[in-house]
């Protein structure tokens, strides 16, 4: 099996700037710090966690519409941080995205026709009319829109066709590696059950590569054949899809999968809840060692001093961040106790979590 | 007799130079002391809108509303302006989706907790912050007196949520409406935020009308639940019933759209064709007529009643699903 993308110690870290006159640095975001991942041709690569753990910022530095600060990016052998300029801009032909919310990310003013030329004719693809006809034609057809679309402009659509058409600018150029950042969470129920079966179709018929990006740890285990779980910027867990809901080893994909409402009432009335203390610590003011200890019930000592790296668990080839993964899975750790630590959303302090004595008398796992 | 009793609500947007738009039609449900019960339905259904008129939050110019929102036997909707005020916040407790543009950004939460407090029971501003400190405490917010002089902006979302949370119940109100609390927030958030609300739903015996689009967070939080279409209620049942037999084609449709967590991994999901907009105007005979796959000829041209069905549900369907017999 060979890998379409690899990447190694992917970094993204974006400076806070402060100053009356001058900019100075004062600080950094660390958005994405340090994942290592491989996506397989032909597969999807689901990418889930809560907002702000930095999954839509390794995407885009994937594709570098952000600048990665440190790591490397191999696409199909070719080192994509290499390619400087021109060549980067033809590069990405090869590597599409697809949006979050389809309102935004047309062009209003742009009828259909035009928004799908334009890729084309940035990549020299627009040689004669017909031809161009011709693949617009078959590529709206692909996502199930009518050829009289072409005409129409994005306010004409509903949401779940514009969704579609957003598609649809994707696949125009006939890329290998799909990015999809949330596509179907800002699309209503009944709705998102077209897209996710457009996109699964579409990999079928012209095996595609999907990253998909996503908070909804349903939907990305349905359209998912390897799932990683971000939290603050690293990768912390990654498994198959039926692994990782079956045999969670870290503690943050627990508290994930136990979060997630289930639409039935006689699950929902059995089910224990891990419930997490606090917020999110701000990625400017990441905690030390690993970074989810500060909610984490089980973390010790150890877990302070020494950040924990992703490693595989066992032959499943299964991955965790986790110091203690063996001992949380055999119950010989047990869980205490987490105060909740109040958490500052004003990143530009610089100031980010402060840990105030409080009462402990919320909800415990 | 029930604590809230809607019968036969209508909103209808009918601005100048605009044809009138018909957002909630002729929807009734009552709510008993204590009960949970739900809205749900997709955007454009007409829940939020339905929340809004219930409060009289509805702008006077423009909307329609008709019908009748009987709170213990009190309707509502006959109130003046100042009257339904003194009802608003003491009686009646509003949470919004999102709690950044609820709470005001200039002033200090604990001034805002306890404005409520003085206004509806007199307290001086001592007494209310006091009691706001409290209530802090209650909806889990650490450290309450140093977040008493604190902004809104300086809390994370989950935060203020409960700050919302806290304002809504400072009175102790009989009835609770919360519009979509928990869609802004994250997952892990979201079930800190459902466990919070139902611990104090339990407690304190309020009412709530929980409104939403999320099948899932229904499932575990209400005793009833109504399901909306195009301004219309079109199915309601408790929710074990809901849930185990969905009779409407269109509740059947959304529970199996919904890839769920505790299921093993299908193909393909079953999706429902069209979308919402595909039946405006809303013609005469089922909304949901044009995306239905069990479409009959009855569906198209009269008015579908809704009509009781079992243990005080009701659907309102010409072909209802039939319970798939286990094999």
């Amino acid at each position: 099996m060979s890998f379409l993308v690899e990447i190694d110690d992917l970094k993204v870290h974006f400076p806070i700037k402060s100053g009356l006159l001058f900019d100075r640095t004062v600080g950094y975001v660390y958005a994405v710090d340090g994942v290592s991942l491989k996506i397989k041709r032909g597969e999807t690569y689901g990418l889930v966690g809560e907002s702000g753990c930095g999954k839509s910022t390794l995407g885009r530095g994937l594709l570098r519409l952000v600048e990665p600060t440190h790591g490397t990016i191999t696409f199909d052998g070719t080192d994509v941080r290499s390619l400087a300029g021109e060549r980067m801009r033809l590069f990405r032909r090869r590597m599409q995205m697809v949006f979050q919310d389809p309102m935004s990310s047309l062009d209003p003013r742009q009828s259909v026709e035009s928004l799908l030329v334009e890729g084309l004719k940035a990549h020299d693809l627009h040689k004669n009319k017909a031809d161009t006809q011709q693949r617009l034609r078959s590529t709206l057809d692909s996502v199930g829109l009518p050829a009289s679309a072409l005409n129409k402009y994005p306010h004409e659509f509903s949401g779940g066709q514009r969704q579609r058409i957003g598609i649809a600018r994707a696949l125009v150029l006939g890329p290998e590696l799909i990015v999809a950042d949330e596509p179907v969470s800002a699309l209503d129920v009944s709705i998102q059950a077209q897209v996710v079966n457009l996109l699964d179709d579409l990999q079928e018929s012209l095996g595609l590569t999907y990253l998909v990006i996503a908070h909804d740890l349903a939907v990305i285990r349905h359209i998912s054949d390897t799932i990683g779980v971000m939290y603050l910027g690293s990768l912390v867990e990654e498994a198959s899809a039926d692994q990782l809901y079956e045999r969670p080893l870290h503690p943050y994909t627990r508290a994930l999968l136990s979060a997630v409402p289930i639409p039935d009432p006689r699950v929902e009335d059995r089910r224990e809840r891990m419930l997490l203390v606090g917020d999110l610590p701000s990625p400017a003011n990441p905690p030390s060692g690993c970074r989810f200890r500060t909610r984490c019930p089980w973390s010790q000592s150890r877990c302070t001093e020494e950040r924990p790296s992703l490693r595989t668990f066992d032959d499943s080839g299964q991955r965790v961040a986790c110091h203690f993964a063996e001992q949380i899975l055999s119950g010989e750790l047990k869980p205490h106790e987490v105060r909740a630590e109040l958490v500052r959303p004003d990143v530009d302090t610089g100031v980010g979590a402060e840990l105030i004595p409080t009462r402990t008398d919320l909800p415990l796992p | 007799m029930p604590l809230l009793d809607v019968r036969d609500l209508s909103v209808v947007f009918d601005r100048k130079g605009t044809r009138p738009v018909k957002a909630v039609d002729g929807v009734s449900f009552t709510v008993e002391p204590g009960q949970t019960v739900g809205l749900v339905g997709e955007s454009g259904c007409g829940k939020s809108v339905t929340s809004l008129a219930i409060m009289g939050l509805l702008p006077r110019r423009g909307n329609r509303v008709t019908g009748e929102v009987r709170f213990s036997d009190v309707d509502l909707l006959k109130l003046r302006p100042r009257e339904l005020r003194d009802w608003r916040g003491r009686d009646i407790g509003m949470i919004f989706q999102d709690p950044l543009s609820s709470l005001n950004p200039v002033i200090p939460l604990g001034v805002q907790v306890a404005e409520v407090l003085e206004r509806h029971q007199g307290r001086t501003r001592q007494a209310a912050l006091r009691e706001a400190k409290e209530l802090l405490d209650a909806v889990g917010i650490p450290d309450p007196q140093r977040r008493l002089k604190e902004f809104p902006h300086q809390l994370s979302g989950g935060m203020r949520q409960r700050a919302l949370i806290a304002i809504a119940l400072a009175c102790k109100p009989r009835l609770l409406i919360a519009d979509e609390p928990t869609t802004a927030l994250d997952v892990t958030i979201q079930a800190q935020i459902l466990t919070l609300l139902k611990e104090l739903v339990d407690n304190s015996g309020t009412a709530l009308v929980m409104i939403t689009h999320d099948l899932g967070v229904v499932a575990g939080l209400c005793d009833t639940v109504n399901v909306l279409y195009a301004g219309k209620v079109v199915e309601r049942a408790y929710r074990h019933d809901l849930f185990e037999d969905p009779r409407h084609p269109y509740t059947h449709g959304l529970l199996q759209s919904v890839p769920r967590l505790d299921v093993d991994r299908g193909a393909r999901l079953h999706q429902i064709r069209g979308s919402v907009s595909d039946n405006i105007p809303w013609s005469e005979g089922c909304a949901f007529a044009p995306r239905c796959d069990r479409v009959i000829d009855d569906c198209i041209g009269e008015t579908v009643p809704l009509e009781p069905t079992r243990r005080a549900g009701a659907l309102r369907c010409t072909n209802p699903v039939e319970r798939e017999v286990a094999v």
